[in-house]
């Protein structure tokens, strides 16, 4: 306790203008940032593998099971952040047995649960249904039991029982895509309905976090794929790459010209806020915003995958510029939602000033608590991708026997 | 290889589906928006109703409110926490604007602006605005904030999850984490007070009888005379809060 009033009093000497009393230390932390990107990786990675699935983007086929699995790995995440940020995270349940009917938050528990139960998990276990039967026969001890247990001790893969899982498995698909707009959309909503903060109370917000969710997403199945490949020795299919960098290239584009029409918006209309909002971003927000976010998160990728639409230079050069471009998009939108959750709350409501933000090494709402909620969907996904290796799926035409 | 779905199970499947979309969208205006939207009108009822009055002209910035606060509702002593304080504005002749608020105002004032460079200067006790259209009970995602049938709007500390939803609401900065329960704070109104039949203690302490309180409903009422005679205002009216928190004399330049 002491040494949290000694870091407000340090952030008091630092806070400049005025500011309310209480404003000097922001409610939402970094816990607050992840939420965000976490789920909005998720609605991505679920649109780019609905590309292949009910678009018949087939050439993006190698991606579409890792792109489900990684959805997956940090849809089981999404509320770790938010858990652990609550003061009382244990009565985070009442959020579920009693939510408040005009409450934006409220359903939030309810729309993640549909996502993960009905959408995702059950898209994953059609999928790979008739797969796991399979494997389970190759396999013994802890893996065969898990695959006998997910498959609740069916041995059904007659062709009608796989063609009913692909049915089923396709519906799923569309239904999951009103779910990926609704689930970070709605994110989006929790942010642009804060009437009470104008660099938030945005009709276009959760328009805006759709599309850098997608962006987002797209971004990470495109980095995980070639890792994916490197690590298992084996050529990443490169029609493959190119289509999932030209989707990312056109949505990019509209991502970028939504964020573009929110900024000029507010500075045609420069309403009361303005002054505030400007000197917020051109001094505390401007090495995340103008650097990091627009610069090095869309600038760069915009134009150099959009020079690859008409010069193709050779497949090395694409590789490698791929990798990177995934990787400067991914720092570039977890600064977009730094900027929106941490740069809300920089200035005070009063617009007469602004607070300051560290955070610590350590504590709830520290660096490692925040390390972690990134570094364990990937565990999860290492897990999921041992469990269902998509390489390892037996083709249909395969003939296979059953026990 | 997927087999393609047979065609009329398609039209089925988006028929029922359609009518199924125009049924929650038929149903959805049988009662419009009441689910999305809080209150629009101020309550029916019959008890009192509270509202307070705040008159800049008579407030001397002593800070006892913001002291008496501090000290009858266990409020954390450290310069972070407010349910009540007060901010001194200064404009100077240049029209410059200089606002301050040291510990809330608990400890007073001292003017740092040259007594010749200064155009006006005056004090602005601030508390909850009581609203009743109040964003933060709007967006507390468990209903843990409420208002009481006199209008008061209150916190329950045993139900709050801490999530501060509620503080990022507030246009007006009244609401903090409470750093020993860490459930959202905010004023009670002295609602303990209140039900005694005392006066919360912002209002008990005030020396110059700048602010007092009283019942909205009962237009014989002293906050009642008190709005209809002098030109007050409430703050950030253009967000449509419905506060409760009447200023007499408030300047352009007070957000």
């Amino acid at each position: 306790m002491d040494m949290h009033f000694q870091h407000l009093y340090e952030v008091l000497s630092h806070v400049k203008g005025f500011i309310y009393p209480n404003e000097i230390e922001l409610s939402w932390s970094i816990l607050i940032v992840q939420y965000p990107y976490i789920t909005g990786l998720v609605a991505g990675a679920f649109i780019l593998a609905s590309l292949e699935r009910v678009f018949k983007v087939k050439v993006l086929g190698p991606t579409y099971n890792i792109a489900l699995l990684t959805a997956l790995a940090f849809l089981m995440v999404a509320t770790m952040p938010l858990i652990s940020h609550l003061g009382k995270p244990q009565r985070a349940y009442e959020i579920m047995t009693t939510p408040h009917s005009t409450s934006a938050m409220a359903i939030f528990g309810f729309v993640y649960l549909w996502y993960l139960m009905v959408v995702l998990l059950l898209e994953i276990w059609f999928d790979n249904r008739r797969d796991m039967i399979l494997w389970s026969q190759k396999s013994t001890g802890f893996k065969r039991f898990l695959y006998r247990a997910f498959t609740l001790y069916s041995n059904d893969i007659s062709p009608r029982s796989v063609a009913l899982d692909d049915k089923i498995g396709y519906i799923i698909t569309i239904v999951g895509i009103p779910s990926a707009f609704l689930l970070h959309g709605y994110v989006g909503f929790i942010f642009g309905s804060v009437k009470a903060n104008p660099w938030w109370s945005t009709v276009l917000m959760p328009v805006i976090f759709l599309f850098s969710a997608m962006v987002s997403g797209i971004a990470l199945v495109m980095f995980l794929y070639m890792v994916i490949s490197r690590l298992r020795k084996v050529k990443v299919d490169m029609a493959c790459l190119d289509t999932i960098a030209k989707y990312l290239f056109y949505i990019l584009i509209l991502d970028f010209t939504l964020e573009a029409l929110d900024q000029i918006h507010r500075i045609y209309e420069a309403e009361e806020s303005f002054e505030i909002l400007s000197l917020l971003v051109s001094g505390k927000l401007y090495i995340t915003l103008i650097i990091f976010q627009v610069f090095m998160g869309m600038l760069i990728p915009l134009f150099t995958l959009g020079l690859f639409q008409f010069y193709k230079p050779s497949e090395k050069i694409r590789r490698i510029t791929y990798l990177l471009i995934s990787m400067l998009v991914l720092f570039g939108i977890f600064w977009m939602r730094w900027n929106v959750v941490i740069g809300g709350q920089l200035f005070s409501k009063s617009f007469y000033g602004f607070t300051d933000f560290k955070i610590g090494l350590i504590g709830s709402e520290g660096y490692l608590m925040a390390a972690l909620w990134f570094v364990v969907p990937f565990l999860i996904l290492a897990f999921l991708l041992w469990l269902l290796p998509p390489w390892k799926k037996h083709p249909l035409e395969e003939p296979v026997s059953a026990e | 290889m997927r087999k393609p779905m047979d065609k009329s199970s398609r039209r089925t499947f988006l028929k029922s589906g359609l009518v199924l979309a125009g049924g929650v969208v038929a149903s959805g205006l049988l009662k419009p928006f009441n689910a999305v939207v809080l209150a629009g009108d101020k309550p029916k009822g019959e008890g009192p109703w509270y509202g307070i009055g705040i008159d800049i002209e008579k407030c001397i910035g002593c800070g006892r409110c913001a002291k008496s606060c501090k000290l009858e509702n266990n409020v954390p002593m450290e310069p972070f926490y407010f349910r009540s304080w007060v901010e001194q504005y200064t404009i100077k002749k240049d029209g410059e604007v200089t606002i301050v608020s040291p510990n809330g105002g608990i400890d007073g004032f001292k003017q740092t602006v040259p007594d010749n460079e200064i155009f006006k200067s005056f004090f602005v006790p601030k508390m909850c605005n009581h609203c009743y259209k109040s964003p933060c009970v709007q967006v507390c995602p468990v209903g843990a904030t409420f208002v009481s049938p006199e209008g008061v709007v209150l916190v329950d500390p045993n139900y709050c999850i801490g999530c501060r939803y509620c503080v990022q609401a507030c246009p007006y900065g009244c609401r903090f984490l409470n750093p020993e329960k860490n459930v959202a704070d905010k004023c009670t109104f002295c609602y303990h007070r209140l039900q005694k039949g005392m006066s919360p203690a912002c209002f008990a302490n005030c020396p110059t009888k700048a602010r007092i309180y009283g019942n909205l409903r009962d237009k014989s009422s002293e906050l009642v005379s008190f709005i209809k005679n002098h030109t007050c205002m409430v703050l950030k009216p253009n967000l449509n809060t419905g506060s409760k928190l009447f200023y007499n004399a408030l300047s352009m330049e007070v957000r």
